[in-house]
């Protein structure tokens, strides 16, 4: 497959994937808590819904931030389903973050700057171990073009269990879930309220909720990566991956932010430079 | 020839014209004309074949060599009297040991340095005289309209506009004389004027602290100036040259510590750990010099320095503990920048880290490093000086230089602040130039020495988090505010549309910049270049295009959306940003920024950055002595 046709299939096919493994997440966590759960589709379900509520905004211009936050975040995918650098989609990714903060900034409602401001301190919590996972891989495979990282027959995560358990780390940060959830929490009724997302809704709301089902699969695609070689291990690590989040998610309550980011700091130092020092001794 | 002679010359003698003039209009007419011509002839010199030596250029080498040292002896004797006057005795050490040291030079061990090349103009020095040219000449022009008002607003302050607008265009001429020299003696005569209008301008408006900061300022760069002296003698000793050339060029053995000494004088004047304390304190000058230390000049002459000596420290334990210095430097500035809510201060954190990044690709010294290195001079030069301007326009309105004062400018000074986010996005944000060096630097850093990265992925993390809120802050909206009638002067806004298109310029032309004045330098002194390959050079063309949809759509917004107030805990008060709070009393929402002082201090960070690379550099002078 071409590079190109990667590209339109994750374009197409992403939110739909996101979408059932958003659906999933919610169905597993309820079983978790003896309860029933919604349908898998419920994520579809609720965006339509989202698109039909009547736009409104505390600031005129706060909705923009949002299209190039979504806009972005498609872009980033692209790059990387496209087999292009990794540092270039990891670049990406931020200014799609960056967008989604200054959305929420824009607005300057207390509970959306909190939330804004707790969301970069996460970015500077999970971002040195990215750019570190895509030095990693670039370490082990002499490469950080992701079509020829993804072609290789060794698999990058045998080289790099470190980098790998640092960016599992990561992940929980990344989708905001529990002990992580500081900017923005999937429960409404808690002192942050919504925090980013406080005063987005309908088709804007529904935008940042397809965004995170682009991330999501991206991100998922990221930890494939890992165990390219063998593309049937690395689908099941994926959603291995997909369903530990969950279960932390379900397992701990909130960390504070100065904890969250003391301890992501302290994982990439130890799990992500042990492991890139010592690859480099041995090379 | 001519062409170098003229870029030196003719600021000098601008300078000189200004320093007796007190009309606004004359002064004017004179900086305008100045600068429009300084620019024309750096660009003209950019279309000369390099590299440039003065073969065939004969005549009077003699005087002006003798007519240098007088100006040397000249500048010594001022710095030795400012010393007394102050009572400062580290400075009255330091200018007389450099004093002996280069008079024993002179007129003892040297006495008849003949058949050197004092000039040497390759592309990097091209490169660098296209900043101080054009970024230069900018905040001269913007001086003009800042100044202005500046006399109106500070009666406290003497006008001494007069030696204000000499010394910046001293400055400028001091600063061509460095990139383009060849003979070191020469250079370190130009890096001593440098030394010397800093600390004019620093001290400029005369109260105490500005006073102290100079002296400050004066003595972290004498100690460098000593280092470059004893560079010049150790390498002439050793060789029997004083040729900047010659030393790049020459085997790592016999130069290695005059390398490590001119690494040492460019890290004082870059403001390197330990020696950062001056430019922070420079922020008591006037914004224009703030502006000029920060990006064309100064500064710049140091991370110059250092990358002319990559050549010759790449692969050597000299060059790693230079680029730990300056990975070093590039963490702590970047995490200090998180603590302060002053927004000068931040810049000028900000700079400190960005040079350091410079000093560790000078450090890392491979073609690609240096290659990341010169990028990151390049749109360093023109985000900082937009970023500064603009500061300088919103201090100007709303009197204070806080952050959090600039709490929703975006409506009350929409244009400049639309130039001061172009400005941030240029220094860290996808897909503008500072972004692209900081990934040319990673890759470079992670083909030699991986462990490097630490500082770069950390400093870059929290680089990320000390711009964007301090980018929230200025399009935040949680008060309505009317604009202001009249942002800016016309020479002030003169300056800042051109930086804002020379931010977008420098993106969009960075293939040029890369292929037609970097790589050469590089092929030529590496035999090899770097640069981006094709497919990613398309992937940021298509990113840029993203980006700058932006600001266009901005313009052409809709308000489609039913405006709402925003939910206040359910207890909003009639007016919008207001809501009841204890005992139905109306209270304003106020919302401030974060700062981690639980996490980080600046105190603390300041002390141990000092100490960690103030060890590291008894390290790296000590390993290179032996």
């Amino acid at each position: 497959m071409n590079a190109w046709m990667r590209v339109v299939l994750y374009i197409v096919a992403a939110p739909l994937i996101g979408g059932l493994l958003g659906g999933w997440d919610r169905r597993i966590s309820a079983r978790m808590q003896s309860r029933r759960g919604p349908p898998i589709m419920q994520p579809f379900y609720d965006v339509l819904k989202l698109l039909q509520k009547e736009n409104l905004a505390v600031q005129p211009l706060q909705n923009y931030y949002i299209v190039f936050y979504l806009a972005l975040m498609i872009f980033t995918g692209a790059l990387f389903f496209g087999g292009s650098d990794l540092l270039l989609v990891v670049f990406a990714l931020t200014t799609a973050a960056i967008f989604f903060a200054l959305a929420a900034y824009k607005v300057g409602s207390p509970y959306s700057f909190i939330g804004a401001e707790r969301e970069l301190i996460q970015m500077m919590a999970y971002e040195p171990m990215i750019i570190l996972t895509a030095i990693g891989m670039y370490m082990a495979t002499k490469t950080f073009y992701v079509h020829e990282i993804a072609g290789r027959s060794d698999m990058p995560a045998l080289a790099l269990p470190g980098v790998f358990l640092g960016f599992v780390y990561m992940l929980t940060i990344k989708f905001r879930k529990s002990p992580f959830d500081l900017s923005s929490s999937h429960h409404a009724h808690q002192e942050l309220v919504r925090g980013i997302t406080t005063e987005f809704s309908g088709r804007t709301l529904a935008m940042i909720e397809i965004a995170h089902w682009y991330e999501t699969v991206f991100l998922m695609g990221w930890v494939y990566l890992f165990f390219a070689a063998s593309p049937a291990l690395g689908i099941a690590m994926a959603l291995l991956v997909y369903g530990f989040v969950i279960l932390v998610d379900n397992v701990f309550a909130r960390l504070k932010w100065q904890t969250a980011l003391a301890s992501a700091w302290l994982v990439t130092a130890t799990l992500g430079f042990g492991n890139i020092l010592i690859l480099s001794a041995w090379r | 020839m001519l062409i170098v002679l003229t870029l030196v010359l003719v600021p000098c003698l601008a300078g000189l014209i200004l320093l007796f003039l007190r009309s606004d209009f004359l002064r004017r007419i004179v900086v305008s004309v100045t600068v429009l011509g300084v620019c024309a002839v750096t660009i003209s010199l950019a279309f000369q074949p390099m590299p440039l030596n003065d073969a065939g250029f004969q005549w009077h080498r003699h005087d002006l060599h003798w007519l240098m040292i007088l100006g040397e002896i000249g500048i010594g004797l001022y710095v030795l009297y400012i010393g007394a006057v102050r009572r400062n005795i580290l400075a009255v050490a330091l200018g007389l040991a450099q004093g002996v040291v280069i008079g024993a030079f002179e007129f003892v061990i040297a006495t008849n340095v003949h058949g050197t090349q004092p000039v040497y103009v390759d592309k990097l020095s091209v490169l660098m005289a296209l900043i101080n040219g054009i970024v230069g000449g900018g905040i001269c022009v913007y001086a003009l309209g800042y100044m202005r008002d500046y006399v109106e607003t500070h009666r406290d302050v003497a006008d001494r506009r007069p030696l204000f607008f000499a010394l910046l265009f001293v400055f400028m001429g001091a600063m061509f004389g460095l990139v383009f020299a060849n003979n070191l003696l020469w250079l370190l005569f130009f890096w001593e004027i440098t030394t010397l209008c800093s600390f004019l301008l620093i001290g400029y408006t005369q109260t105490e602290e500005a006073k102290r900061n100079a002296m400050t300022a004066l003595v972290m760069n004498l100690a460098g100036g000593l280092a470059f002296s004893l560079a010049i003698v150790w390498f002439y000793l050793e060789t029997g040259s004083v040729e900047l050339q010659a030393l790049i060029t020459s085997k790592h053995g016999l130069a290695l510590l005059p390398a490590a000494l001119l690494c040492f004088a460019g890290m004082t004047k870059s403001a390197q750990y330990p020696f950062s304390r001056w430019l922070l304190g420079a922020m008591v000058a006037p914004t224009p010099v703030s502006a000029l230390l920060h990006s064309s000049t100064m500064v710049k002459a140091g991370v110059y320095l250092v990358l002319r000596m990559a050549p010759v420290v790449t692969g050597t334990a000299v060059g790693v503990l230079v680029a730990v210095i300056g990975g070093l430097t590039f963490l702590v500035a970047s995490l200090a920048a998180i603590t302060t809510p002053e927004a000068k201060k931040v810049l000028a954190y900000s700079t400190i880290a960005n040079l350091g990044l410079v000093v560790l690709c000078g450090g890392v010294g491979t073609h690609a490093a240096v290659w990341a290195g010169a990028l990151l001079i390049v749109f360093h030069a023109v985000s900082k000086c937009l970023l500064f301007l603009c500061v300088g326009v919103v201090e100007h309105h709303l009197h204070s230089r806080d952050i959090e004062a600039m709490s929703g400018l975006i409506q009350r000074l929409p244009h400049v602040a639309l130039m001061m986010l172009i400005g941030m996005a240029g220094m860290f944000l996808a897909p503008f130039g500072m972004l692209i060096s900081k990934w040319a630097a990673l890759r470079a850093v992670v083909d030699t020495y991986p462990a490097l990265s630490f500082f770069i992925v950390f400093g870059g993390a929290a680089t990320l988090f000390f711009w964007t809120k301090w980018m929230g802050k200025l399009v935040e909206g949680s008060h309505p505010q009317t604009a202001v009638a009249r942002e800016v002067s016309l020479d002030e806004s003169i300056a800042l549309y051109a930086l804002t298109g020379a931010t977008f310029l420098a993106c969009a032309l960075f293939p040029l910049i890369s292929s037609k004045l970097i790589e050469p330098y590089i092929a030529g002194v590496y035999g090899q270049t770097a640069f981006l390959g094709e497919g990613n050079n398309i992937i940021l063309g298509i990113m840029m295009t993203v980006v700058m949809l932006f600001p266009l759509s901005l313009a052409l917004h809709r308000r489609s959306a039913r405006i709402v107030e925003p939910y206040l805990g359910g207890a909003n008060a009639a007016e919008h940003g207001a809501f009841l709070g204890m005992g139905g009393h109306v209270e304003e929402v106020t919302i401030h920024n974060y700062y981690l002082h639980t996490i980080f201090s600046e105190a603390w960070l300041a002390r141990w950055g000092a100490w960690a690379s103030a060890a590291l550099l008894a390290a790296l002078l000590a390993k290179a002595w032996l």
